[in-house]
């Protein structure tokens, strides 16, 4: 059967460790031709959500699927459109990247006479062509990461988790794994990315915010900050430090001050708590910028509102 | 010690320069970090970073050039200069089955930091990094915002001049995060020098003053602000791979 529809499909997962809840009711959808980003802290259950989609993980509740077919019912049936590519990939450090890149094939049974163009193109595709005889021990952290990922796709799946790919990986050869990414994209594969850094959000189609095992927020990465209720402004000059003290240990509902390097930023509810706090430091030589929500921005108040809620 | 008549920078190199064999790794670069700054650290892999910390950290001696770190010579004053800095990675390395308490008195003892001192120390920092009634919970049990905390607390213990952070809220939530940043500034107002190497540049953003370092060179130094102004506008991150890979 083809399946029409989102690629992957999460309802309602529950997972818990002993007392600790893993995954507290959490959905999804990834189309074909989208990125969809997991962004979240250490623990906040981002790999367990992809070990169940692999069928590695038994939830207490809720189903996930790929391509129709259920994760843990059908596990035969998904792993040869799913790719998985976990937080530490095992690449054997003793084979060169071609013999890496062979012994993946071996394992998911590719046919031979596809092989050859399959390895090519992945060589392409992660400028590891020239390396293709170095031992994967010897590669840098960027390359390694492209090559689990050119391991991950050896059977061509429509279908691909990726747990953490850029952790560790320097700014440079992260920008180049992206580019990778949003080429598969362009393929029409699903991609589902987890990250715990904020600024990478930007680079996925709909991103779903992640804290303890529960979506706070999701959208498209644009409309998540124009969707940001508060009123925020940069301050920046000489009276840095004065502004702090005054205000910065103040605990209050109605706005947050904090210090960013070189400039403060400060949330407030509304336009009207905004023009208070430029009263009250009206004498501090200030310059007062509205600015735009970022996801952190996004994030901390999604966090806010779940503590509020009465949340665990 | 004598009162110094001007402030000395906290950490100043003039030319230091470090080879391996033909390769050089630094290529003579220089730093005036007066007491107090959040200074950003940034590069590539490979650009040279770790390999200038090492020395800086008097673990590695210069092949030319000089450096100074709180007031001692890096090479000959090294034993002393490490007296005077501390350091906190990401990946902190606390006791995970040693408790809160037994964790800040081994690296205490670490630092010659024992008895009525150390019980001083403790009560003025577990306050300020929120510990207070979890002393006697084992770290590894602790949530990792209080872990990064406590991690921070051991670094701080000895009073160092330098405080090399590597990554230091990599993995934690935003919310952690701001709290952390809020705590470094207060050790940066009492005047510690603060020293952040990091690949994310959203932690850069909490830095005064960012360096950016290609092949061994400092090439971009400023305020962030200043940084992408120059670069004609744009994220961190736009300024950071202009000026890396252009």
């Amino acid at each position: 059967m083809t399946a029409s529809g989102p690629l992957i499909r999460v309802d309602d997962l529950h997972r818990s460790y002993a007392a600790n809840k893993a995954l507290a009711g959490i959905s999804l959808e990834v189309e074909a031709g989208t990125i969809c980003g997991l962004i979240g802290p250490d623990g906040a259950g981002k790999t367990t959500l992809m070990r169940i989609l692999c069928g590695l993980l038994r939830p207490d509740r809720g189903s996930a699927a790929v391509l129709g077919h259920d994760c843990l019912r059908e596990k035969q049936r998904i792993k040869e459109d799913l790719g998985y590519m976990p937080q530490r990939f095992s690449l054997y450090p003793d084979l060169t990247v071609a013999e890496n890149l062979r012994f993946f094939a071996d394992l998911f049974g590719v046919p031979s006479a596809q092989r050859e163009e399959i390895e090519a193109r992945l060589m392409e595709f992660s400028r590891l062509g020239p390396y293709r005889s170095r031992r994967a021990g010897q590669l840098s952290g960027g390359m390694k990461q492209k090559l689990a990922l050119s391991c991950t796709l050896i059977h061509t799946p429509k279908v691909l988790i990726l747990d953490e790919p850029t952790t560790g990986v320097d700014p440079v050869s992260r920008v180049e794994f992206w580019d990778i990414l949003r080429r598969l994209r362009g393929e029409g594969l699903a991609l589902l990315v987890s990250t715990p850094y904020m600024d990478e959000a930007g680079l996925c189609d709909e991103v779903i915010l992640m804290h303890q095992g529960r979506a706070l927020e999701r959208g498209k990465p644009s409309a998540l900050g124009e969707r940001y209720p508060r009123r925020l402004a940069v301050l920046r000059g000489k009276g840095m430090e004065s502004a702090l003290a005054r205000l910065g240990d103040e605990k209050s509902e109605t706005f947050s001050l904090h210090r960013f390097g070189d400039h403060l930023r400060l949330s407030c509810d509304s336009e009207s708590t905004l023009e208070r706090i430029r009263h009250e430091l009206r004498d501090l030589p200030l310059v007062f910028e509205p600015a735009a929500a970022g996801i952190e921005d996004v994030f901390v108040e999604g966090i806010r509102r779940s503590a509020e809620g009465g949340g665990p | 010690m004598s009162a110094a008549a001007q402030p000395q920078p906290a950490v100043w190199a003039r030319g230091l320069t470090r080879r391996f064999g033909s390769f050089t790794a630094v290529d003579a670069i220089d730093l005036d970090i007066p007491p107090g700054e959040v200074f950003g650290f940034l590069g590539a892999n490979g650009a040279g970073k770790t390999t200038a910390i090492r020395m800086l950290c008097g673990l590695l001696k210069p092949s030319d050039g000089e450096a100074r770190v709180a007031g001692f010579r890096v090479g000959a004053e090294s034993e002393r200069l490490k007296r005077r800095i501390g350091y906190m990675s990401q990946r902190f390395s606390l006791y995970g089955d040693l408790s809160v308490r037994e964790n800040l008195e081994f690296f205490g003892g670490i630092y010659g930091i024992e008895g009525e001192a150390l019980g001083e120390r403790s009560d003025q920092l577990l306050p300020r990094l929120d510990l207070v009634g979890r002393e006697e919970e084992l770290a590894a049990s602790l949530p990792l915002g209080y872990q990064q905390r406590l991690a921070l607390g051991c670094a701080l213990l000895h009073g160092p001049a330098v405080l090399f952070l590597d990554e230091p809220t990599g993995g934690v939530d935003p919310l952690a995060r701001r709290r952390f940043w809020d705590l470094i500034y207060e050790q940066a107002a009492g005047g510690v020098t603060v020293f952040v190497t990091t690949h994310y540049m959203d932690e850069a953003e909490y830095c005064g003053r960012v360096s950016i370092m290609v092949s061994g060179r400092i090439v971009a130094l400023g305020s962030p602000a200043e940084l992408k102004r120059e670069s004609g506008g744009g994220t961190m991150q736009e300024v950071f791979l202009k000026v890396v890979a252009p």
